[in-house]
């Protein structure tokens, strides 16, 4: 294989929709390690430590893996979505140090040691719900709710910034996430309730 | 029945908690040992003839599994594959290879060699329609009308077939020399009612204007991925699909295997809104691949795929001449489309549009005439509100332009041509009579919108200039059919004392997946907490479903559960009678029991009832069901046989006429005249959906409907280049969907809750009326901030806007489809 440069890389990853292929996604599983020699020019270390949820896991990452194929398809993640895997829709979205990243556009080489959290590490140790996601059930926010994970934790994340945002400011802060139900009326009031209840547990 | 406690109330459903923490599994969140990877090879031209295929290169690449092509593929009868030999469209599949990983099956797509032989190609409907113009297939370029069966005929109906249409120079010179008109040649279907001419005579202003009504991509979040096995020779399969127990059908028919073999599994849809209305048939490539391989195979179809294979609105071109009197009243419609299918179909938009024009304007006399054309261009589907939004977007700035002539309020001319009661609306039908329809509310939704919008406040506003903001306010009226009849429910009361309710319906997050369980409880005094609400599998044993398209399953479903609920009841009430003395009559529910009348002491548990009616067999716990329910309903409920108290039932309640909801829209816009930019200030859908069966879902349903229509209004469209037939409007960025940053603060939406007496829970469907009422309004409050000559295309986008504001008329491109 072709060491990966940025052109190859762009090429392969991304580039390739205009052609008669269709390659839009890549993922490399991991029984098949094709022609990859560790010593190749520009080579990186693959077998990595991940902090995600709290939780250091060992993993093993091809060099041009994206975030969201680690969290999804090697540490069995799936309530991260791909919803475009191009930086569009934001359902992918995972906070990486308290700040919300769109997980498709991330290589995952660049999360080590750095604090990954996704939906499923919103819950307490016990089991409770994190504020905003008890303020989206209690609202009943969204419909078919593939966005749903990209939209909390978008709203997680801007909460650590502005942890008392008019409505207003609060779609401005998660206007990066499409929801293509367009219930977004109901996901600010939801979200907005989990700003009430994150703001109660906050203070008491 | 007793007082509905469960119908018309919030509630928690049962698959939230796994939505908010990303434990709810759509379809690629399913893994399989030994699980492959697809990719596909897309076509790159517009229309071509794969003349050789050389899979020698591919098939000597280390991982690669399988490569499945048209060949393998079942013959459907010139029907839409997952695959072809002769690419209709740029974007279609030719060839699918199955590898152990993705990068494995990408490189083994890149050295696949195919030969392909370019055929010629049309983008825009006109264009084919115009003497010598090329043809989108090589055996015509339209949909030839559906003939009706012959007297006697036996047997499923002859596929649809095409035919051969040009017009004449004659009819593209157009009368006026400005080019900006339809031109009307030889229409394939037509149907009319009344005296069009005389009503053309009694008509005090008479206005003649075209619009174009652009298509946009579906674009669900969740795109059509799939993962399929095979076990014990039956095939399993993860699939995304707007509807469950009715997908099964079109499954086996791609695959070329019987219903039976087909175990369907989609407990979450990360939406549709029409493109997978029965499925996909792109989800014949995993289940053959993974029988060709024998391995589980999964299909990740991704956002730019699915700007190809995700079907989108059917766009049409319409011409409009409509008589008003005086005061508004429309006398004679004259209604001419050009709808185009893209490369499949037929689509059946140009149908309802004309039927919903009929109904929602009330017109004295009628004439509808259209023409199904085929293009070169991805595939089309129903997408929310098939036809009766593009009946708004071409009506709608006719009515408002007459509006403005007459000097009428628009409330008032769309509230003297609304339809009410049993309205009737489209062209007679066989027995000569025309249809109607089973209750239309739609003045008292005007009324309350005016109240509740504040309309008059707003009218003394708009037109005002601020600076550079002009403000105006429209409204509209959508319809759309809302509810089917004659499908089957299964439930059960169990030995545990719960009710089980068998649920076939698609979980879109519309909530009518357990909605459809609440009457039941009702009828049977059943308190929530004991009802388990069975869904997502058809190895869980369904019963015969509507699908969940066309705003019908609120409606069939809560009839169907009444149906099986009252069954239950009167299972419970016979066992009471048979254990205790008396007859049925004497013994009543509630508490979780059934008892004598007056004498609660009297009776049984649930749970005790339950246990007798398995001790008793026959119907009571399903060993007999009524001969009316459909085959898929006996093979269900045979497997369901002594797990309880069998309630099943086929909806057999009379019904006069045929159901329509209607969503009247309220919209008030700001224009900045210096950057051309539309913000919308205020929106208020108001929802003649009969009774209110959820009521937090139901304003979920207006208001997302709405956006959809204001998306249209405003920013999305589709758009494929002329030139090569490529499209452009690919991936989210380039459809332009609405954001949340789009949308007023709030959205408001009220409901009138006026039960619906041709259905006895009273509910009709809601998900497709907001949508044309959305699109409607809003072009008309731009309308009336910037000029009813404006515009006669959607979306009204910032260059459309300025370029008419600086000419003093409107300088776009009056009829291409894609600009």
């Amino acid at each position: 294989m072709d060491p990966v440069t940025r052109r190859n890389f762009i090429k392969t990853v991304i580039a390739a929709g205009a052609t008669a292929s269709s390659v839009g996604y890549l993922f490399r599983g991991p029984g098949a390690l094709l022609g990859q020699t560790p010593s190749a020019p520009g080579a990186v270390e693959r077998l990595i430590t991940l902090n995600v949820n709290g939780q250091m896991r060992r993993v093993d990452v091809m060099k041009q893996e994206t975030l969201a194929m680690t969290l999804r398809y090697k540490l069995g993640l799936t309530g991260t979505k791909l919803g475009c895997d191009r930086a569009e829709c934001g359902a992918c979205t995972v906070l990486i140090d308290d700040v919300p990243h769109y997980s498709c556009s991330v290589l995952t080489h660049t999360v080590r040691s750095r604090a990954v959290v996704t939906i499923e590490g919103l819950e307490s140790p016990t089991g409770e719900l994190h504020p905003v996601q008890r303020g989206v059930l209690d609202e009943q926010g969204f419909q078919c709710a593939f966005c749903m994970p990209g939209f909390i934790m978008s709203a997680v994340g801007f909460l650590k910034v502005n942890p008392n945002p008019t409505r207003q400011e609060l779609a401005h802060g998660i206007s990066g996430n499409l929801c293509r139900c367009q219930d977004y009326d109901k996901i600010l009031t939801a979200l907005m309730k989990g700003v009430e209840y994150t703001r109660g547990a906050s203070n008491a | 029945m007793p007082d509905a406690k469960l119908v018309g109330t919030n509630y928690l459903p049962p698959d939230h908690i796994a939505k908010v923490t990303g434990r709810a599994k759509y379809a690629e969140d399913f893994r399989a040992d030994g699980m492959l990877f697809t990719k596909l090879l897309l076509s790159p031209m517009p229309h071509a003839r794969v003349l050789y295929i050389d899979k020698e290169g591919a098939l000597a690449l280390p991982g690669v599994k399988a490569i499945l092509t048209a060949d393998d593929l079942p013959d459907l009868n010139g029907a839409e594959k997952a695959l072809t030999n002769e690419p209709l469209y740029v974007g279609e599949p030719i060839l699918a290879i199955a590898a152990v990983d993705e990068a494995s099956a990408a490189a083994a797509i890149e050295a696949i060699h195919v030969d392909l032989a370019p055929l010629p190609f049309v983008v825009d409907p006109l264009d084919s329609l115009r003497p010598g113009g090329p043809n989108a297939r090589r055996g015509g370029n339209v949909w030839a009308a559906p003939q009706p069966p012959a007297p006697g005929a036996q047997g499923p109906p002859p596929p649809p077939a095409t035919d051969l249409v040009k017009w004449t120079e004659a009819d593209f010179a157009d009368d006026e020399g400005d080019g900006t008109r339809l031109p009307m040649g030889r229409a394939l279907e037509e149907w009319s009612f009344g005296d069009l001419e005389a009503g053309f005579t009694d008509a005090d202003l008479v206005l003649d204007e075209t619009f174009i009504v652009q298509s946009t991509g579906h674009h669900p979040m969740e795109t059509r991925s799939a993962m399929a096995y095979w076990q014990n020779g039956k095939l399993y399969l993860h699939a995304s699909t707007q509807s469950v127990a009715a997908t099964v059908a079109g499954v086996a028919r791609w695959v070329g295997i019987t219903p039976a073999d087909v175990v369907l599994i989609c407990e979450f849809t990360g939406g549709g809104f029409g493109s997978k209305g029965a499925g996909a048939v792109s989800s014949a490539i995993p289940a053959l691949l993974s029988k060709k391989a024998n391995a589980p195979v999964m299909m990740r179809i991704s956002r730019e795929e699915e700007s190809y294979i995700g079907r989108a609105r059917t766009n049409m071109s319409g011409r409009a001449r409509v008589g008003f009197t005086k005061d508004g009243k429309i006398t004679a419609l004259d209604l001419f489309l050009v709808q185009d299918s893209g490369a499949y179909g037929p689509m059946g938009d140009h149908r309802s549009c004309g039927n919903a024009a009929s109904l929602i304007y009330q017109p004295g006399a009628m004439r509808w005439r259209a023409i199904n054309v085929l293009t070169n261009t991805p595939p089309r589907s129903q997408q929310r509100s098939p036809g009766p939004m593009q009946a708004d977007g071409i009506m709608e700035p006719i009515v408002t332009k007459a509006a403005k002539q007459l000097g009428l309020d628009q409330v008032a001319i769309r509230r003297i041509n609304a339809p009410e009661g049993k309205a009737i609306y489209g062209p007679a039908g066989p027995n000569g009579m025309r249809p109607h329809v089973t209750s239309a509310f739609v003045k008292e939704a005007l009324d309350r919108g005016v109240e509740v919008f504040g309309w008059e406040a707003r009218k003394a506003r708009s037109g005002q200039r601020r600076g550079p903001k002009v403000r105006g306010i429209g409204v509209a009226v959508g319809p759309h059919g809302a509810g089917s009849v004659g499908f089957d429910s299964i439930m059960t009361i169990r030995p545990d004392g719960k009710l089980y309710v068998q649920s076939g319906v698609g979980n879109l997050g519309t909530h009518s997946v357990f909605d459809l369980a609440r009457p039941a409880a009702d009828v049977l005094a059943m308190p929530w907490e004991k009802v388990e609400v069975i869904w997502g599998n058809t190895g869980k044993h369904l019963p015969n479903t509507c699908l969940s398209v066309g705003s019908q399953t609120t409606h069939a479903m809560t009839r169907a559960n009444h149906a099986g609920a009252m069954d239950a009841k009167r299972k419970l009430q016979e066992i009471a009678a048979l254990d205790l003395g008396g007859s049925p009559d004497d013994y009543e529910l509630g508490n979780e029991r059934v008892y004598r009348r007056g004498n609660p002491g009297r009776g049984l548990s649930y749970a005790q009832a339950a246990k007798r009616a398995i001790e008793l067999g026959g119907r009571f716990d399903g060993h007999s069901v009524p001969e009316d329910v459909h085959q898929i309903t006996k093979t269900s409920a045979a497997a369901l046989v002594g797990l309880g108290l069998m309630g099943v039932a086929k909806d057999t309640f009379p019904r006069d006429g045929n159901t329509f909801s209607f969503v009247v829209g309220f919209a008030e816009v700001e224009v900045d005249v210096e950057t051309g930019k539309v913000t919308l200030v205020d929106y208020l859908s108001v929802g003649d959906v009969g009774k209110v069966v959820n009521p937090r879902s139901l304003m979920a349903q207006l208001n997302g409907g709405s956006c959809l229509g204001i998306a249209h209004a405003l920013c999305q469209k589709w758009v494929i280049d002329p030139q090569y037939g490529v499209t452009l409007a690919r991936r989210f960025h380039y459809n332009k969907p609405l954001t949340i940053l789009d949308i007023p603060n709030h959205l408001q939406a009220t409901a009138l809750d006026l039960p619906d007496p041709e259905t006895p829970v009273g509910a009709r469907g809601v998900g497709e009326p907001p949508v044309g009422a959305g699109y409607g309004a809003v072009l008309n409050a731009i309308a009336d901030a910037i000029g009813v000559d404006a515009f006669r295309r959607a979306p009204v986008t910032a260059d459309i806007v300025l370029m008419s504001l600086e000419h003093g008329r409107r300088m776009h491109e009056p009829l291409r489809t894609h600009l």
